[in-house]
């Protein structure tokens, strides 16, 4: 390989270390006028009046905005008043939009907006939202408009059904000699992306609408807000620079509509929105909370014959991307094992709580959490070490998955490669437990992982590629730049495609739908995958018509002709050649004739042979590929505190193949942090009235440095072939296992069964009392 | 970010603080003295205090005092944390500062502003409770000194118009065997659950308390149950624990009955240390 | 109800070795000025709160989360920002050990570092840790930021979380 692999610098490095990166609510002009927004302090009330009177009276004010006329909206199932109007169903939510001329004034507006609510009784858990006399969040729930494969359950809080039903209950239970069945249960908690979520939008004269937003999906806004106020999405225009951070919460399409809405009552001036940190946990949606049942039948050996699941996803008021979340969790149902009988229901419910947005795994690490500690309790019954117990059950090619994906060597990674590996890393055989005397133990544990992305099976992307005269390439892509470096790794394709130097690679950063071609969202781990064969795509459409006009001037054929290290030569004399920067813009005769002109290359990519899932089965393929991996976290535990200290986490990933080993490893790594942070101490603390306690960063601590381990991270190649390369999505999969092995690792310490999130001390101190 | 039309004041003397204070009374403006500000700044824009104006007090010089006199030291109400941290000339008043927020927030967050908070955790009173300390006191009637366990009763019972200029503590406190402890719900950030310190003084334990209750204590009752050295020390907790005023903080970082675990492991972990101190 | 027409008044900063008058309320926090009367957008508003360290800027050489601290408590001092680091060792560092992926925390970070270096110029882990605990980056697992600030150190090569 000539780049790929490589370590190279970001492309956007130097930006982001001296300050001059943009972010969403970096740009500002002296006309923008500043919004602020009335949420709601009650998780479920009427609202009995809304007086703005004294609001509308501070100079400077410009509209007060309340929600009547508005249509509802929800990417999946239409349930949700961007602003709500006769009834508040989650603390937080929009009540009212104040604009003013500075964000002060806008604050004092909001201020000065008096609500009278009337309380509700409020649906605190899914388990809750599930009894026949719960409170119903969305009485109208049969009306609502929604999309293919979208099953609400009128009369009921239960948004959407998916089920899978693999294989032969009946026989599985019958072949089964050793059962186990636990529950788990864990609450909403948030991304907290360190950049709150910001948008500003205005209408241009000619009714051109634009927005510009910290999001992974501008072209799904553009899609949404057309569809939901019957505008052409051809007038409405998207502007996304770097964001920071969004490991999914800013997949979902929420301030962007506000921003909208507000510009529109002032004629169509620029109006911005920027969340407060409060806002951005409670209003903006987060990550979803679950309730989970796991019961798992295997042979004496510990073969796996049947798993039977369901999961009650606590997708808050709105289902907006709960759906998809909820959905995902059943294709993956279970961990990467062959399991040939398979029942799950998985129900997104509606609750009193903040709704969810797609978080980092995509309800995966919610699924394996419960499904991988059932393994751990299932090896204890079987009495056979949980590392042998998985590698027993692998998933391998030929096995198919819970929806019958029959998979290959291609589709799905090498789990029995991973977990060797890891059992070195983790130096297994030195045993699960320690006792170091003094009531201290040290204990391991760990989970496999396995994921798919599942996207929309029509989802695209595209790239665009422009030559300077000097032969470097402009480099076009819809992708965000969240972080990830997916723009510096798709640069690094192109140069090994074209055997260039990476550095005449010049990558917009920026997304402005009105001159990127679209890439579907940034999401799934899927920006180097799609938008690199894209790339590829481009490069060979360069390629062609470089040869093109090269076969003129070297007086050869075209198939006779190579391109690479900024030249076009002939293969068998690569003497005769010509540089590219030469024949990029046209080729000029010493006379002055010109052929040719300024070479674009266009490529795009849509992923073949994706389904929708059959609605009484599952059947169908959700996604391209299976990632897995298999992960370990050591820990060393006060037996009589319950305090501990994470020491070590592992991760061995079957990436496909590197791009950037730096790059990769710090996705993976960070994905570990958020894992461990999410498990060992994320989440809202909820009182009885549904009212979060801890919307700040003060009371909603993700792990801060020095309380971080000692990351390992090693990686197999296996590689996909119809990847770029080879590459899989590595994005998200470093999080999904550590909230499981994390828990199995401290259920080995107490000999108990830690089955809920988030890890603390009291949590530990509960159980082993028989409090939980 | 505060939207109310806030007025500032700075004056360089005590006496103009105060005058200030009370001419802005007489307006209607809601006055508040300032010193590092960060809890004024981040619970005004909550809403859950409203200054109409702030009289920042950093300015006056006997506010950034932090010398001997006498046979005290004098710890200025408006020295920043980190300072009294990097001076060190009371460890067990580093030891305690350093477990409170963060390290840059506390090159803002003042000593005087912490013992003075409306967050209820006030971790950095814990020593001067502990060390019968002095505290120096502005206000209409001129400048007084107040014992602090006369003045302190779960906040300072400020007079109107009142401000913290000083803490005093007799040098004989500053280098006598201490430990603190602050247990957190979870690994080494955020709030206490609990924090307690200590210091042994003529072969007797003191305590103070932070995070136990919604206010720092120290109790008397308390430690004499701790110093009962005739009973094991689980019963000499026990009593103790029974001595607690009321209400034991039940809240998101840990119900009633954990907080009371917490403080028997912590409690038994320091009377074991401090015993063996000399 | 506040009064809306506040009062504005012009002060000095010295930012960046540059005198700026600019007209501010006195309630304004240095984040505000420098974001909304400065275009100075380096320091980022991340909770307002104190919470996370996104606006650390130094002031006399300490530093200082601005959304917590008033403009007008840093006339008369030397700000800097992070458009003030001109090619710094910590900069490069930070690129050289893929310290940041999104970017949005790093001014801060830096800032804390170079803050920290400057007072510290051989810290010990313990130190470091301190002063690092102050801010949230979302995105690295903070070893790589680990090693970038161990990397300036003079006589050590990488950090150690041990």
């Amino acid at each position: 390989m000539y780049i790929i692999g490589k370590g190279i610098t970001r492309k956007d490095a130097f930006e982001k270390v001296t300050g001059q990166a943009k972010y969403t609510a970096d740009f500002e002009t002296n006309e923008m006028l500043h919004a602020r927004l009335v949420i709601s302090p009650y998780a479920h009330a009427l609202i009995k009046n809304i007086d703005m009177s004294e609001a509308e009276k501070i100079p400077g004010v410009r509209a007060v905005i309340t929600g009547q006329n508005l249509p509802l909206t929800g990417e999946e199932l239409q349930d949700r008043p961007p602003i709500a109007t006769d009834r508040v169903r989650y603390q937080g939510e929009v009540i009212s939009i104040v604009v003013a001329d500075n964000p002060y004034l806008a604050e004092q507006g909001a201020q000065a907006v008096n609500v009278q609510y009337e309380p509700l009784p409020v649906v605190n858990s899914p388990s809750e939202a599930l009894k026949p006399d719960a409170p119903l969040l969305h009485p109208k729930l049969g009306e609502y408009k929604k999309i293919q494969g979208v099953y609400p359950e009128p009369g009921t809080n239960i948004a959407t059904r998916t089920k899978i039903r693999k294989g032969n209950w009946e026989k599985g239970c019958a072949e089964s000699e050793v059962i186990v069945e636990e529950h788990f249960a864990f609450r909403p908690s948030d991304h907290a992306a360190m950049e709150t979520r910001c948008s500003f939008a205005q209408i241009h004269p000619n009714g051109m609408i634009e927005i510009s937003s910290s999001s992974q999906a501008p072209f799904m806004i553009k899609r949404l807000i057309g569809q939901y106020f019957g505008i052409s999405t051809g007038k409405i225009r998207v502007n996304t620079p770097l964001v920071g951070g969004a490991y999914g919460g800013k997949a979902s399409t929420q301030l962007e509509i506000l921003a909208y809405i507000a510009t529109k009552e002032v004629n169509g001036r620029l109006v911005k929105i920027l969340n407060t940190r409060e806002e951005d946990m409670l209003t903006s949606p987060g990550h979803i909370g679950l309730e989970a049942r796991v019961k798992l039948g295997s042979t004496k050996e510990g073969l796996l014959k049947v798993a039977e699941l369901t999961y009650l996803w606590d997708g808050g008021a709105y289902s907006d991307k709960s759906i998809d979340l909820s959905r995902a969790g059943a294709v993956d149902c279970t961990g990467p094992y062959h399991i040939e009988n398979i029942w799950c229901d998985s129900l997104c419910m509606y609750t009193n709580h903040p709704y969810a947005a797609p978080f980092r795994g995509f309800s995966h690490s919610e699924v394996h959490f419960a499904f991988e500690r059932t393994m751990d309790v299932l090896a204890q019954k079987l009495n056979i070490d949980p590392l042998e117990l998985r590698n027993k059950n692998a998933i391998l090619p030929g096995h198919t998955t819970p929806t019958q994906v029959l998979l290959n060597s291609s589709t799905v990674g090498n789990l029995p490669k991973c977990i060797s590996k890891l059992k070195e890393l983790i130096n297994w055989q030195e045993g699960q437990i320690k006792d170091l005397g003094n009531h201290r133990v040290r204990a391991k544990g760990i989970s496999c992982i396995w994921k798919t992305s599942t996207i929309d099976p029509n989802a695209t992307s595209a790239v665009i590629l422009i030559f300077n005269p000097d032969g470097s390439i402009n480099l076009i892509s819809g992708v965000i730049e969240i972080g990830t470096a997916t723009k510096t790794i798709l640069a690094q394709m192109l140069a090994e495609r074209l055997k260039m130097d990476v550095n005449d690679i010049h990558v917009q950063m920026e997304v402005d739908t009105l001159s990127t071609p679209e890439h579907w969202k940034t999401v799934a781990s899927r920006g180097t995958y799609m938008a690199g064969r894209a790339v590829l795509a481009a490069a060979e459409d360069i390629i062609r018509q470089l040869k093109n006009i090269a076969s003129f001037i070297l007086r050869a054929r075209e198939d006779d002709l190579e391109v690479g290290y900024g030249k076009v030569y002939v293969r068998d004399d690569p003497k005769t050649s010509i540089l590219i920067k030469d024949i990029a813009y046209g080729y000029t005769f010493p006379n002055g004739n010109t052929i040719g002109s300024q070479i674009i290359g266009r490529g795009n990519f849509v992923i073949r042979g994706m389904t929708y899932l059959d609605k009484e089965t599952g059947a169908g393929r959700p996604g391209p590929e299976w990632t897995v991996g298999a992960e370990g976290v050591e820990i060393e535990l006060d037996l009589r505190t319950y305090t501990y200290k994470v020491l070590k986490a592992v991760a061995v990933i079957d990436i496909g193949k590197v791009f950037n080993e730096k790059t990769a490893i710090g996705q993976v790594k960070g994905a570990m942090s958020m894992g461990l942070s999410f498990a060992a101490r994320e989440t809202f603390w909820f009182d009885d009235h549904g009212s979060v306690l801890n919307p700040q960063l003060r009371t909603y601590r993700p792990i801060r440095f020095g309380e971080h381990p000692k990351y390992v991270v090693a990686f197999v190649e296996t590689p996909e072939i119809d990847a770029p390369y080879g590459g899989r999505g590595v994005g998200e999969h470093g999080l999904i296992g550590m909230p499981a092995a994390l828990a199995n690792s401290l259920s080995t310490a107490l000999s108990v069964n830690v089955n809920y999130l988030p890890l603390i001390p009291e949590l530990l101190w509960k159980i082993k009392r028989g409090e939980k | 970010m505060l939207a109310g039309n806030i007025e500032y004041y700075q004056p360089s003397t005590v006496n103009e603080a105060v005058e200030q204070f009370f001419i802005l009374k007489k307006e209607n403006k809601l006055p508040m003295y300032y010193a590092g500000g960060t809890e004024i700044l981040t619970l005004g824009r909550l809403n859950i205090i409203h200054p109409g104006a702030i009289i920042d007090i950093k300015a006056i010089k006997e506010t950034l005092s932090h010398e001997s006199y006498q046979e005290h030291f004098i710890f200025g109400a408006s020295l920043p944390l980190t300072y009294i941290e990097e001076k060190n000339i009371f460890p067990l008043l580093t030891q305690t500062s350093m477990e409170i927020a963060d390290h840059t927030a506390r090159n803002k967050i003042t000593i005087g502003g912490n013992v003075c908070g409306n967050i209820f955790y006030r971790e950095a009173v814990l020593p001067f409770l502990l060390c019968d300390s002095t505290v120096v006191v502005a206000g209409k009637e001129g400048q007084k000194t107040h014992p602090i366990q006369d003045i302190f009763n779960k906040t300072f019972q400020f007079e109107e118009g009142q401000f913290l200029i000083q803490l005093l503590i007799e040098k004989k406190y500053l280098t006598l065997p201490f430990i603190t402890i602050k247990k957190r719900q979870q690994w080494e950030t955020g709030y206490p659950l609990i924090t307690v310190a200590c210091i042994k003084i003529e072969n007797q334990l003191r305590f103070a308390f932070s995070g136990l209750c919604p206010f720092p204590f120290r109790s008397q009752k308390v430690e004499t149950e701790l110093n009962n050295t005739l009973l094991p020390k689980e019963e000499r907790i026990n009593h103790a624990i029974e001595q607690l005023p009321t209400p034991v903080l039940n809240d998101v970082e840990g119900s009633k009955e954990y907080r009371l675990f917490v403080l028997r492991n912590t409690l038994k972990e320091m009377i074991v240390e401090m015993e063996e101190k000399e | 109800m506040p009064n809306p027409s506040a009062k504005k008044i012009s002060v000095s900063l010295n930012i960046n070795g540059e005198m700026r008058q600019v007209e501010i309320r006195p309630i304004d926090t240095l984040l505000y000025v420098l974001r909304h009367h400065l275009s100075l957008t380096g320091a980022k508003p991340g909770c307002l709160n104190g919470d996370c360290g996104a606006c650390s800027v130094m002031v006399n050489d300490n530093v200082y989360k601005s959304c917590i601290m008033l403009a007008i408590e840093s006339v008369g001092s030397a700000i800097t920002t992070v458009e003030g680091l001109k090619d710094s060792p910590i900069q490069n560092a930070f690129v050289k050990h893929f310290a940041f992926q999104c970017g949005y925390c790093t001014p801060g970070f830096i800032m804390n570092c170079q803050a920290l270096l400057l007072k510290h110029p051989h810290p010990t882990y313990e130190v470091v840790k301190e002063w690092l605990s102050s801010n949230i980056c979302r995105c690295t697992c903070y070893q790589e930021i680990e090693e970038a600030i161990f990397s300036v150190v003079e006589g050590r090569v990488g950090g150690t979380s041990e």
